[in-house]
């Protein structure tokens, strides 16, 4: 059984369900990439997780234990993470506070953490007494992941979080990830750029109209000729 | 150096530059109160006005007790000891306004409007309140030494025809908003509620993420905007004198001065604060006088030279308001919130 | 309860309001409050047509009030032909000073590009401009002013029928919203709010501080009425032989002395209670043929486009809808209604006095009215106009009658009893507030909700 897993999911804001029977896990030390086209429900999926949807049916269980009726803040206590896709980062607060404001609920020293956040991403600390609205887009996103590292997570759930930034840093922040997961942590990722992704995720799931389509590793992903055609351009 | 040229000065700084300190420090006061509800609770409060007028009713009756009690400060005027006693009023004034009134649309998300609208219930009721207490008439509550220097003592001091008066409650104003000022920005920038006040401003759904409970964030941004309405309103009385209506037309200065120092940003309400004062006081002030200084005898203006009326100086904060909104609609600072 | 038997029953509380104040006061304080309901309603129309209809939050109403009433005054009162003669001209040439200076901040705003240069010009010409309004403006004003000061120093009005000014008046608000309108309507709800509050501030301190135009706060009285004088009533043997017939009864059997005391006192009395509803006659007509045309606007095509616009903004201007244009014509629609309200509130009480115009009185609770009744519901706001107008009048005497009920078992010269009596006068506010945050709250879309489909 997974660490993190959403199981049968229905639901959405109001209204029609966006989730129809969609299932997502993830584990400590991989990474798990939800890939679709648009409007298959691949954020409402994680939001789902993190308990920004409402579930009609279905579970989400972490370490085992449901977490179903948690606010996202609860779950924040037990160890996950979210990074939203925008508005990800306090923009008038600087580098640091920045980070500060994700170990928000810590009472222990924050020192060594934010140490690691500086090894992983160095330009951070070069940074840490400049504006988060100043930063490039790359910057931010960085930022946005060191803040959400702060609280300590075994779960970290990123949510596009190469839009909008150039191929070059894009490479880059998916390389910080790969070091990410390797310190344990359960790494689940929305992308837009799916090749890309895939190629860094242990598992993938492909999800149509809030269902899923395909599931497996993901290099079986990236060599399934159905799944190139349809969701990988060729 | 000519002796007129500093006639001249002494002429400016007694009538426009040391009321307009007083003035701006009172605004600036009132004008952050305003800001910070505006940055946490994202709507713009009309009842701030008549929570500064309340807040002085009881400086005011705390300043009667202990002058009934012979309680004094001798050279200070007794308000300063009632103003605890005054801010807890104002605090709890507010937190009772949020709780019956402001919280109940909060947590329905209710549209900014309709927390304005309430909030004019609000005043209203805070207004009638004052009213019935202590009467819509002037009170007087200032005493100790009304002078630090006066004209009389400046003149033979200084050998000069123009006299400088600074008057002790000018000094404290000053003293008083320089401290509040500094300990709110020590406040917001070095603690962990302070911080979490800052990030609540700038991305609410992030801060709740992070695990900031918005509910203690609200009760802190109400205490600090009623300690701040307290203070400013207190001063305010005991610079000038107290009438519950005045305070209500105080709210429209306030909010220019909020709003031209681009609204949420704390730093720019006190320069709005500042500005909107030396704008109101130097535009309504008759220059003829400082004029027959600096001007050679031929050149001397013989009419006021006062470029408006003193009747228009609520309306010179209005057009200093209109001006920014036009030319840089954010306000003249932009960019940081709180 | 539906929404006819809601307004039905609202109405008819009001009427029982009406009738126990003339029963328990007097029918003539009746009629008073009454009459004062009548405009109030008109001028909630008016708010409720910007605020109902269109979503605008105008904090300015007692500007166009205040402005309707300068045109009572503007119309009505008999020119004063030696300030004209003094000031005329002079005023002519700074209207034409004021023209060419407003040519001069135009011409650099038009011609530069945007930036520190223009900005510089414009101030500068700005400033030049002042100058030169000052130098034909100020001798002009001492002029007018000088004119017989203590009785007029003013340049009068046009000597019209008082009645004629409240179409004036609504012409005049009209205008000024226009003005205010091209500054303010671009601007965030909020910040449109507190530029309204503060336009009308400045338009009262214009009011107050231009005696040459409305003798400022030296207040203009004795205006022209609309309805004939007590006076002149009791003189006339038409009235005084209705009075006789409708009194019959109590005259009958009384000595030669006594019918003429008694006569006397009733034509006195009927002449008060005939002259109040002559105005509630024309009021009511007012309010009438305003509330017919807002309720065909509201149910017209254009009605239903401001309440699209209302609801989304972005939707309708997505849709193409010119949003800045239609809420500019609420705006001046709206206003224009304040502003007739206000011309008739000053011809009631045959006098203008700009030191009486604050926010408390003609703005907010305007909104008060309207968000009682119900925004958007046209029969609401007329119905929130008269039972808000009635509690406002109302609480102060019915304060002081609990308060001396309550302490009715103290000494006369008790502290307290005296501390109550002087705090019962300001219980209104309290009250207004009150009312305005239940109403809020368990009722949030008035007495009587808006009623057509969105």
């Amino acid at each position: 059984m997974s660490y993190l897993a959403g199981d049968d999911m229905y639901g959405g804001y109001g209204g029609a369900d966006i989730l129809r029977g969609c299932t997502v896990s993830v584990d400590k030390g991989e990474i798990v990439v939800i890939v679709g086209p648009n409007g298959a429900g691949k954020s409402t999926a994680m939001k789902a997780l993190f308990g920004m949807v409402r579930l009609r049916e279905g579970d989400v269980r972490l370490a085992g234990e449901s977490i179903a009726r948690l606010t996202p803040q609860d779950r924040v206590k037990l160890g996950m993470a979210f990074v939203p896709q925008s508005g990800n980062v306090f923009t008038t607060m600087t580098v640091q506070e920045n980070l500060e404001m994700g170990a928000f609920l810590r009472r222990d020293d924050i020192s060594g953490s934010m140490e690691r956040v500086f090894d992983l991403f160095p330009v951070l600390e070069e940074k840490r007494r400049q504006t988060a609205g100043e930063l490039s887009g790359g910057q931010r996103q960085q930022v946005a992941i060191g803040r959400a590292l702060m609280t300590r997570p075994d779960v970290l759930m990123l949510d596009e979080p190469t839009a909008g930034v150039s191929p070059i840093v894009m490479d880059e922040l998916f390389d910080r990830i790969l070091e990410i997961k390797q310190a344990g942590i359960a790494v689940l990722m929305v992308e837009q750029n799916a090749r890309q992704a895939l190629a860094i995720a242990d598992r993938g799931f492909v999800l149509v109209t809030g269902e899923n389509r395909y599931t497996g590793s993901g290099r079986g992903l990236l060599a399934n000729p159905e799944v190139r055609r349809s969701f990988l351009g060729g | 150096m000519d002796v007129d040229i500093v006639n001249a000065a002494v002429l400016l700084a007694n009538f426009v530059v040391v009321p307009a300190i007083a003035y701006g420090s009172q605004l600036a006061l009132g004008a952050l109160g305003i800001t910070l509800v505006y940055g946490i609770l994202r709507f713009a409060n009309f009842s701030h006005g008549d929570l500064m007028a309340f807040g002085t009713m009881v400086a005011i009756l705390a300043t009667w007790q202990f002058q009934a009690w012979g309680i004094g400060l001798g050279l200070l005027p007794t308000a300063l000891l009632a103003l605890p006693v005054a801010i807890a009023g104002a605090v709890i004034a507010a937190l009772a306004a949020d709780r019956t009134v402001f919280r109940f649309y909060r947590v329905r998300r209710s549209a900014p409007m309709v927390l304005s609208i309430a909030s004019v219930g609000v005043m209203f009721v805070l207004n009638g309140v004052v009213r019935v207490i202590v009467g819509p008439d002037d009170r007087s509550f200032s005493d100790g030494a009304r002078y630090l220097i006066n004209a009389r003592e400046f003149k033979t001091l200084t050998g000069l025809s123009e006299g400088l008066s600074i008057r002790t409650s000018q000094v404290l104003t000053l003293a008083l908003a320089v401290l509040a000022v500094a300990a709110l920005f020590w406040f917001l920038r070095y603690t962990r509620a302070g911080k979490a006040m800052r990030a609540y401003s700038d991305n609410e759904d992030l801060a709740l993420l992070s695990g900031v409970e918005p509910d203690r964030v609200v009760l802190l941004t109400w205490v600090i905007a009623a300690a701040l309405a307290a203070i400013a309103g207190t001063l305010y009385g005991l610079d000038k004198s107290f009438q519950p209506f005045t305070y209500l037309q105080l709210l429209l200065p306030m909010f220019a001065a909020a709003i031209v120092g681009g609204i949420g940003q704390p730093l720019g309400a006190i320069a709005g604060g500042f500005l909107v004062a030396f704008s109101e006081i130097a535009i309504t002030y008759p220059y003829k006088k400082f004029l027959h200084y600096v001007l050679p005898e031929n050149l001397r203006p013989d009419g006021l030279v006062q470029l408006l009326s003193t009747d228009y100086k609520l309306s010179v904060s209005f057009a200093i308001l209109v001006v920014v909104l036009l030319w840089r609609p954010a306000g003249l600072f932009r960019g940081r919130v709180l | 309860m539906s929404t006819n038997a809601r307004a039905a029953f609202g109405f008819a509380v009001v009427a029982a309001a009406l009738l126990a104040v003339g029963l328990g006061q007097s029918w003539s304080v009746s009629l008073a409050v009454l009459n004062l309901c009548l405009i109030s309603a008109v001028m909630a129309l008016g708010v409720n047509i910007q605020w109902g209809y269109a979503g605008l939050f105008n904090v300015g109403t007692m500007a166009f009030a205040a402005l309707g009433g300068l045109a009572a005054v503007l119309v009505s009162q008999p020119p004063v032909h030696a300030a004209v003669a003094a000031g005329g001209v002079k005023l002519l040439a700074a209207g034409a000073a004021a023209c060419l200076a407003a040519g001069l901040v135009w011409y650099p705003y038009r011609r530069l590009p945007r930036g520190a240069p223009r900005a510089v010009a414009v101030a500068l010409a700005a400033a030049v401009g002042f100058f030169i309004v000052g130098v034909f403006f100020d001798p002009a004003v001492e002029a007018i002013e000088a004119v017989d000061p203590s009785t007029s120093g003013y340049l009068g009005g046009l000597g019209l029928p008082i009645v004629l000014s409240w179409a004036v008046g609504g012409l005049f608000a009209a205008g000024a919203a226009w003005a205010i309108g091209r500054v303010a309507l671009g601007l965030r709800a909020d910040y449109f709010a507190i530029a309204t509050l503060g336009i009308s501030e400045i338009v009262i301190a214009v009011l107050k501080n231009e005696d040459w135009l409305a003798r400022g706060v030296k207040n203009v009285t004795g205006l022209d009425r609309p309805v004939p004088y007590e006076v002149d009533l009791q003189q006339a043997g038409w009235f005084v032989d209705l009075v006789r017939s409708l009194n019959g009864k109590t005259l009958a059997g009384l000595t030669e002395a006594e019918y003429a005391g008694m006569l006397r006192d009733l034509t006195v009395e009927a002449s008060g209670i005939f002259v109040k509803l002559c105005y509630a006659g024309l009021f009511l007509a007012v309010l009438l043929v305003v509330l017919a045309l807002s309720e065909r606007a509201l149910r017209s095509p254009w009605g239903r486009m401001m309440r699209a616009i209302r609801d989304n903004e972005t939707a309708a201007e997505a849709l193409g809808k010119d949003v800045y244009r239609r809420h500019m014509q609420v705006f001046v629609l709206g206003s224009a209604v304040i502003g007739v309200a206000g011309a008739m509130l000053v011809t009631l009480d045959g006098q203008f006095t700009p030191n009486s115009y604050n926010p408390l009185r003609f703005t907010f609770l305007i909104w008060v009215m309207v968000i009682v009744g119900g925004s958007g519901n046209n029969l609401g706001a007329v119905l929130g106009g008269f039972i808000v107008w009635i509690s406002w009048i109302e609480a102060e005497p019915l304060a002081l009658w609990t308060v001396d009920a309550v302490t009715a078992a103290m000494a006369s010269d008790d502290p307290i009893r005296a501390r109550l009596i002087e705090g019962a006068a300001h219980v209104r506010p309290i009250l207004m507030g009150t009312i305005l945050l239940l109403v809020m709250r368990f009722s949030p879309r008035g007495v009587i909700p808006e009623t057509v489909g969105r």
